[in-house]
């Protein structure tokens, strides 16, 4: 099972310990490569997207740049995020474009040995298959590492 | 050779094929000035020059073919009739679709090229053409190695004792060239030993000093070839006695520089045909005299004839071009989004002292205007740089419209007027595709053939005129051709057929027309090859509406249409009214909304179930409620009591229901390209003096997509009908 | 000290060109954009050696060697035309209005460098 994480896993699979921030998407465990994300923020209500799908919130003012926001919780699936003070932001960057990830609270920075990361197993959920790259075992928790590709494929498929 | 040099290059060719477009569309008004015609041999001279440098060798050959009949023309051996112009301007198509090429990679269309090559030859001369430019092998020592191998020189490289006897003409010294020079060159060769001969100097008193009296016998031990010491004495060919004798080749030495001589003499046949009688044949080998000859070669005289008004056009060139800087355009936008920042930043400093409560903040305020207008002026000036005259864009929509003309068997001259009409540089990219089809359109369905319009007394070819303007703070570009105008009753027809109107619609003149920009209307005869392409005008009107702009066409049977975009002069900024619709905060565009009101009760009236229509003063208009178009749900009780009344382009008037108006203000349209996909009712954002992002609203498309407003037209037009 | 080099060309790209082999080989490089320019520049930069196109705007090659050579105290500065053409009959009309020599476009550093070096007697 490593051996194949390793292969499938181009990515992680070169770095030696890497650095990963781990975070709450509605309750579960999730985690970036710390050089994914550019900042963290506290939510602040955004600019709601007319007619736009249930996972993105709308957009912000990131230093005078216009940023789409999405609900990573419904984007996965599970329920919809009632966005609060306490929430943050996540913001990546993707196809050399900041976008924000709203999640419910980040946890801590977290350093993975690329051979701990496992493959997801096949589970009855596409969305999450699609989503999540591989999974490893932190503090006996399950921690998913997110596909960000995936998540946020070209900007121009982002809505419908 | 490092790619910026060659960026530089392709650049240039731009620029130089701007200059020889710009001055084929003056020969071809009729405008022979020799200043106009050496100006477009100089812009292709340079263009083959350059592709000399980086080895572009189809647009070297076909550049060197297009500049020799120019230099036909400027020697007066050729008149530009009517054939010759076609030819050049096809000419100088191709020659930007060999740039084009040679710069992006893609195949050059082979049969077309030699057919223009073919027809180029036919105006050069048969001696001419004998010299073909040979792409140079490198440089300038070529010519002597070739006579190198005449001589039968040893290529091997074996030690070899030179004796050079080595004697000016005093001509040589008007040239500038000094026998100290050359002798140094000889000595990075080998070993070289020098002795000066001065037997021939007379006493001091007798010395004339423009004669020359010096004579060197240098000594030369090398392993380079005979050729690589003969270049080094190229430039004084002719201008000295000279002798190279290598150890044991004598014979050969005598035969080569015999030969060398006799190249010089007399040049080969076609030189001496191409050059009339008057050239004596050993002219070139002849001492030349600096000061002007009497019996200069006619080719030199006429150089000089040509050269005064060389001069006169260079005092209008002098005042006309002003000093210019290069920029890397991402330095300027950086620097627009800077100024857009820094708007941003005063009315949120604005905001927050009006928010802090102090009762006198008339010097602070004072002060705030200043910024205020400062940070205009900064913008205005940061967008001046942006804006570039449509010329280059209108020059190559000439192509388009002669290529279209050739496709359809048409003749159509295009007119172009307000050149110089300065628009934003993207707005000038943008605009090329929907400038493309409208041209292609107008040639392939606006004028006629040639016969019917004879038939119809007009002038076998047709006229469409391409026009900029500054009108108001906007740019107006119309295109307006002297075809049929629109088939209004095909049009209809095909509408009807593709269920986009009811088949009773009774529509005006201009709705009919204005229907050519729907989506879904193609009409079944536009598959033509030509402007076909699968894309119609609807096509056209959102590359327009995307650049905030409008387009407009109106059209007389049997006299032509006139297509008329509007574009804001800016992509940046905007007057917009801020609005608040379901809670959220949005921007209307200024230019769109005819007047504003606060509505009461009695002004609503319904209309079927869910219609209702706003009384303005006896005129009844659709309602369109803002927060119902984009799909939003007030929380609050508020309702849409302040109705902005606005007019779309087919002239419907509509009244868009919002919230409340706060204020009038100008914004930074951010754009959300990349942001989000396309947003029905939503041009683009801004962001507002709290720092929040507002979405500007873009009314054409929220009545487009309002069910009240659209009903409404349609049961206007049913009724209309009835 | 370094040699002058007055460059005066039309064309942006042979101005580049130039300006990269020539200062790479050490030469001090000055450009003008037309033979009016060049002219005009010359006592300022007082070049060691003059490189002129023929065909340009204003002034061409021959405008800029007549003038140069008609004014006394210039009448030595060596001058190399830069030509597309190998014709002998164009290079007999340089030299007639006073040229030194000449360099065929397209030119690779070493044939630049080794007329320069024929003119001015540069190493570098």
């Amino acid at each position: 099972m490593q051996a194949e994480a390793k292969q499938t896993d181009q990515e992680v699979k070169h770095a030696e310990h890497s650095e990963f921030v781990s975070f709450t998407v509605a309750g579960q465990a999730f985690c970036l490569k710390i050089t994914q994300i550019r900042e963290i923020r506290r939510w602040s209500p955004v600019t709601i997207l007319p007619h736009a799908p249930a996972d993105v919130l709308g957009v912000m003012n990131l230093r005078g740049a216009v940023i789409p926001i999405y609900d990573l919780s419904a984007r996965f699936g599970l329920q919809q995020t009632e966005a609060s003070e306490r929430n943050v932001v996540i913001v990546v960057s993707v196809h050399g474009k900041p976008v924000g990830l709203l999640a419910e609270s980040v946890s801590e920075i977290i350093s993975i040995n690329p051979d701990d990361i496992q493959d997801t197993p096949p589970v009855d959920s596409r969305n999450t298959m699609e989503y999540i790259q591989g999974i490893i075992s932190h503090d006996d928790t399950m921690v998913r590492i997110i596909n960000l590709d995936a998540v946020i494929s070209a900007p121009e498929q982002v809505m419908p | 050779m490092s790619g910026s040099i060659q960026d530089t290059f392709f650049e240039e060719c731009e620029e130089l094929l701007e200059a020889t477009d710009e001055g084929l569309t003056a020969i071809e008004g009729g405008d022979h000035d020799p200043e106009v015609v050496n100006a477009i041999f100089r812009a292709v001279h340079s263009i083959k020059g350059g592709a000399g440098a980086f080895g572009l060798d189809d647009l070297v050959a076909f550049a060197h073919r297009f500049e020799t009949v120019f230099d036909e023309v400027r020697s007066n051996r050729l008149d530009l009739d009517e054939k010759l112009i076609q030819l050049l301007l096809r000419s100088s198509d191709q020659l930007s679709a060999l740039v084009e090429v040679a710069r992006d990679g893609g195949e050059i269309d082979e049969a077309h090229n030699d057919t223009l090559l073919a027809a180029l030859d036919e105006y050069i001369p048969e001696e001419e053409e004998d010299l073909t430019f040979e792409p140079m092998g490198l440089g300038g020592p070529a010519p002597m190695m070739d006579l190198g191998d005449l001589g039968g020189a040893p290529a091997e490289p074996q030690e070899e004792t030179y004796r050079i006897r080595f004697q000016p003409l005093k001509e040589m010294y008007g040239t500038g060239n000094e026998p100290f020079f050359l002798f140094q060159a000889l000595k990075d060769l080998g070993e070289l030993t020098v002795t000066m001969d001065e037997n021939e100097l007379p006493g001091f008193d007798a010395m004339d000093m423009a004669e020359a009296y010096l004579a060197w016998d240098l000594v030369l031990v090398t392993k380079e070839t005979r050729s690589k010491v003969e270049a080094v004495f190229e430039f004084v060919e002719g201008l000295c006695e000279l002798s190279i004798n290598g150890d044991g080749d004598a014979e050969a030495e005598a035969n080569a520089l015999a030969a060398l001589n006799a190249m010089f003499a007399a040049p080969p046949a076609g030189d001496a045909a191409a050059a009339p009688e008057g050239e004596a044949p050993a002219a070139p080998f002849e001492p030349p005299v600096p000061a002007p000859e009497p019996e200069a070669k006619p080719a030199v005289a006429e150089e000089k004839a040509s050269a005064p008004k060389a001069e006169s056009g260079k005092q209008e060139q002098r005042g006309g071009p002003k000093p210019t800087l290069r920029v890397e355009l991402e330095r300027v936008d950086r620097l627009i989004n800077a100024v857009g920042e820094l708007i941003i930043n005063h009315s949120m400093l604005a905001q927050q002292i009006a928010n802090l409560n102090v009762s006198d903040t008339r010097d602070v305020e004072t002060e705030l205007e200043g910024f205020k207008n400062l940070a205009r002026d900064i913008q205005e000036g940061v967008m001046a740089i942006r804006a570039q005259p449509v010329k280059p864009l209108f020059q190559r929509m000439a192509r388009i419209v002669r290529e279209a003309s050739a496709a359809t068997g048409k003749t159509c001259k295009l007119v172009t007027e307000g050149e110089n009409t300065e628009v934003d540089k993207t707005v000038i990219e943008r605009l090329s595709d929907p400038l493309t089809h409208i041209l292609r359109n107008a040639v392939d369905h606006g004028v006629e053939k040639p016969e019917d319009r004879e038939a119809a007394g007009k002038s076998k070819v047709g006229e469409i005129r391409l026009s900029a303007s500054h009108r108001s703070g906007s740019v107006c570009i119309e295109i307006k051709d002297d075809g049929a105008g629109v088939n209004r009753p095909r049009v209809k027809q095909i509408a009807i057929e593709k269920g986009l109107i009811p088949e009773n619609a009774e529509l005006t003149d201009g709705e009919i027309d204005n229907l050519l920009f729907a989506p879904g209307f193609s009409t079944a005869k536009e598959i033509s090859n030509l402007s076909g392409r699968g894309v119609g005008m609807d096509v056209v009107k959102n590359a327009v509406t995307g650049l905030g702009g409008r387009i407009n066409i109106s059209s007389a049977p049997g006299k032509g249409s006139t297509f008329t975009i509007i574009l804001p002069l800016t992509l940046a900024v905007m007057d917009g009214m801020v609005v608040s619709v379901a809670d959220q905060t949005m921007v209307v565009p200024i230019t769109s909304i005819v007047e504003t009101m606060r509505g009461s009760d009695d002004m609503i009236n319904s209309l079927g179930a869910d219609g209702t229509l706003l009384s303005i003063r006896g005129n009844f208009v659709p309602i369109c409620d803002v927060a119902g178009a984009l799909g939003l749900y007030r929380e609050s009780d508020q309702q849409a009591g302040v109705y902005l009344l606005v007019e779309t382009e087919t002239g419907q008037r509509c009244a868009l229901a919002v919230d409340d108006i706060h204020d009038q203000r100008q914004v930074v349209i951010k754009s959300l390209d990349g942001v989000c996909g396309e947003i029905p009712g939503v041009a683009a954002a801004t962001i507002l003096g709290d720092g929040k992002i507002a979405m500007i609203l873009d009314p054409e498309s929220i009545i487009a997509a309002s069910p009240t407003a659209a009903a409404f037209d349609t049961e206007r037009r049913m009724s209309n009908a009835s | 000290m370094k040699t002058k080099v007055l460059a005066i060309d039309d064309s942006r790209t042979i101005r580049n060109l130039l300006a990269a082999t020539l200062e790479e080989a050490g030469f001090e490089y000055h450009c003008a954009v037309d033979g009016r320019e060049g002219v005009d520049m010359y006592p300022d930069v007082d070049p060691d050696v003059v490189i002129t196109d023929i065909n340009m705007p204003n002034l061409d090659g021959f405008g800029v060697i007549e003038e140069l050579r008609g004014t006394g105290i210039n009448s030595k500065v060596p001058i190399l035309v830069l030509t597309t053409e190998s014709a002998p009959e164009l290079k007999a009309r340089a030299r007639g209005a006073g040229a030194t020599g000449w360099i065929t476009k397209p030119f690779d550093d070493a044939s630049l460098i080794f007329a320069l070096k024929r003119v001015t007697g540069a190493a570098a």
